[in-house]
């Protein structure tokens, strides 16, 4: 999945690493890290899809004003943008629970 | 509750600057900021990150540490991760942190949200891989990441500057499409005067072009009928240039043409609006002090006009005085002495602005988009939906939501506001100003149940 990503991410080799996951996939990140820029980094691309047309969105303007990145984190909706990487994150599109077999 | 003398909204450069000079001049200060680190987005991180990237970052950016060393002192109380989310009038201020919510009271409020970047809806903006140039650079200062194969697209210094910095990275863009054209260079020129007053700034800009140039970057200007396309994600971008049809293959998108004043908060608070015709957009009523139409509430650096981050850093220093100055810890003749070299570098700051705005126009095809384009990215509401709106009567962004949904999504108008309303004044022939702007109430960021509980909690523990 790393090497899929657009983006490239230096001296990521630094700093001790937390898993994710990301849709039940495990993603590994720099612990601490911008959890947007990571998810990003990592080749996520879609990060939810709308509730109104269900087009396929992800982060936009990584200040924490246009809430394109709202993902689901441990079952609360939150900006990615403004949540750094911390180990154990369960991470899901949000609203898609009745999409995927999450146990949970 | 704990009570202050000034708390502060924003800990960017207005916000820096005024709180340390509101806490040299022994006011009791807090300042709550969003982000977990000081800086702003201008500065963002630059505490960690100066150190780790400063070479590719520059030396304008390192400059933000001085700011955040400023910070660390005990009479300012910085409160990290705090998302305002109501002022009242009085003034009591109520945020969350770390997911409780709580309470502060002022006397003075000072308002240092700075700038959010001018909404540009363009076909297919909403794709994944498109984000804003801003958005591009907060990837780079905070977390070291870079688009491997990207298309800047828009216009105005800040894309010279990315692309430096990207180059700088080894991650040169794959194009820059630009949608200034000839003539506003040649417009710009009677602000000439302007920007020789402010040549440092020139002559950095010159510089950047000149590293683009090197590295060879294409570079397309005059773009017109600028679109993005991608199915899932973006692919490529497509433009006429010089009278000839171009497409751009890319994975990312950094869209840019100007950066306009975070209004939410001081709208919320009811303080007046106009609309700057060189800065096209509504800009808050503040006199030389910063000070709004409503007591007690200033508002300083870009969220009172796009000014910069060194502009911003002298109006956070002038609202700190003026308020010291209304608390009587310091007497009108001190408030100006010290005002007076603050007000010279804030001229000297503003003086190459009209050559800029002039010279970067936003891109015309963004403030008046196709009827086929989202304008209103949370509710999916098109240009198209708008102007049906106006042919039914609607006159205002307010009215317009009994229409459709326009603004009632989870950023709240932020990034379709001024679409909106220039959209609506130029169907029904008024004004911006007649038009008027979403009205901002509280809560200015989503705020949960338990947050709310929590503060609940704290506020009866201080009654029993």
């Amino acid at each position: 999945m790393k090497t899929a990503s657009p983006f490239l991410e230096i001296g990521a080799d630094a700093g001790p690493c937390v898993d994710v996951t990301f849709e039940g996939a495990p993603l590994r990140l720099t612990e601490g890290a911008n959890l947007a820029a990571a998810l990003l980094a990592a080749g996520v691309e879609v990060f939810r899809h709308t509730k109104t047309t269900g087009a396929p969105r992800a982060a936009f303007c990584m200040m924490g004003a246009c809430f394109d990145c709202l993902v689901e984190i441990d079952g609360v909706v939150r900006q990615a943008c403004m949540v750094e990487a911390s180990q154990g994150l369960r991470i899901n599109r949000p609203h898609e629970a009745e999409a995927h077999d999450d146990p949970a | 509750m704990i009570r202050r003398d000034l708390v502060i909204i924003g800990a960017g450069p207005a916000g820096m600057a005024a709180a340390v000079r509101a806490a040299d001049l022994r006011l009791s200060v807090s300042i709550l900021d969003e982000q977990l680190r000081a800086g702003g987005q201008i500065y963002r991180d630059v505490d960690r990150a100066a150190a780790l990237r400063g070479d590719i970052l520059g030396k304008d950016y390192a400059h933000g540490a001085t700011l955040t060393a400023g910070l660390r002192r005990d009479a300012i109380d910085h409160l990290p991760g705090a998302v305002v989310w109501a002022i009242e009038e009085g003034f009591r201020i109520s945020y969350s942190q770390d997911g409780q919510g709580a309470q502060i009271a002022a006397s003075h409020v000072l308002l240092a949200t700075g700038a959010l970047e001018r909404p540009m809806p363009l076909p297919g903006w909403t794709l994944p891989g498109v984000m804003t140039a801003g958005a591009g650079q907060i990837l780079l200062k905070q977390s070291g990441v870079l688009a491997r194969n990207a298309a800047l697209v828009g216009s105005g210094p800040l894309l010279y500057l990315i692309a430096a910095q990207m180059i700088r990275a080894g991650t040169p863009p794959a194009a820059m499409v630009e949608t200034q054209g000839r003539g506003d260079i040649i417009s710009a020129m009677r602000h000439l005067g302007g920007a020789l007053r402010g040549w440092p700034y020139l002559l950095k800009g010159m510089m950047m072009l000149a590293e683009i140039t090197r590295a060879r970057v294409p570079r397309f200007t005059g773009a017109q009928g600028v679109a993005i396309e991608g199915d899932t994600k973006a692919e490529a971008v497509t433009f006429t240039s010089a009278g000839r049809s171009r497409r751009i293959v890319c994975d990312t998108v950094f869209l840019h043409h100007g950066v306009v004043p975070n209004t939410q908060a001081a709208r919320s608070l009811g303080v007046g609006h106009s609309w700057s015709r060189a800065q096209k957009c509504f800009v808050p009523a503040v006199d030389e002090w910063g000070q709004s139409d409503i007591p007690g509430v200033f508002i300083a650096g870009d969220g009172a006009g796009i000014g910069g981050a060194k502009a911003a850093e002298h109006a956070g220093g002038l609202a700190a005085l003026k308020i010291a100055e209304e608390l009587g810890r310091l007497d009108p003749s001190g408030c100006m002495e010290q005002a007076t070299p603050l007000r010279a570098a804030l001229t000297r700051e503003r003086a190459p602005r009209a050559f800029l705005d002039t010279a970067y126009p936003p891109c015309a095809e963004a403030l008046a988009p196709g009827d086929s384009t989202i304008v209103c990215r949370c509710e999916e509401i098109t240009a198209g939906d708008i102007r049906r709106y106006a042919s039914l009567g609607c006159l205002g962004p307010n009215q317009a939501k009994a229409f459709g949904r326009a603004g009632m999504g989870p950023c709240q108008g932020r990034f379709c506001g001024l679409t909106v309303s220039a959209l609506l004044a130029d169907a029904n022939g008024r004004t911006p100003d007649e038009t008027g702007h979403f009205r901002i109430r509280p809560p200015l960021k989503p705020v949960t149940l338990g947050e709310l509980a929590a503060m609940d909690a704290v506020a009866q523990d201080e009654a029993t």
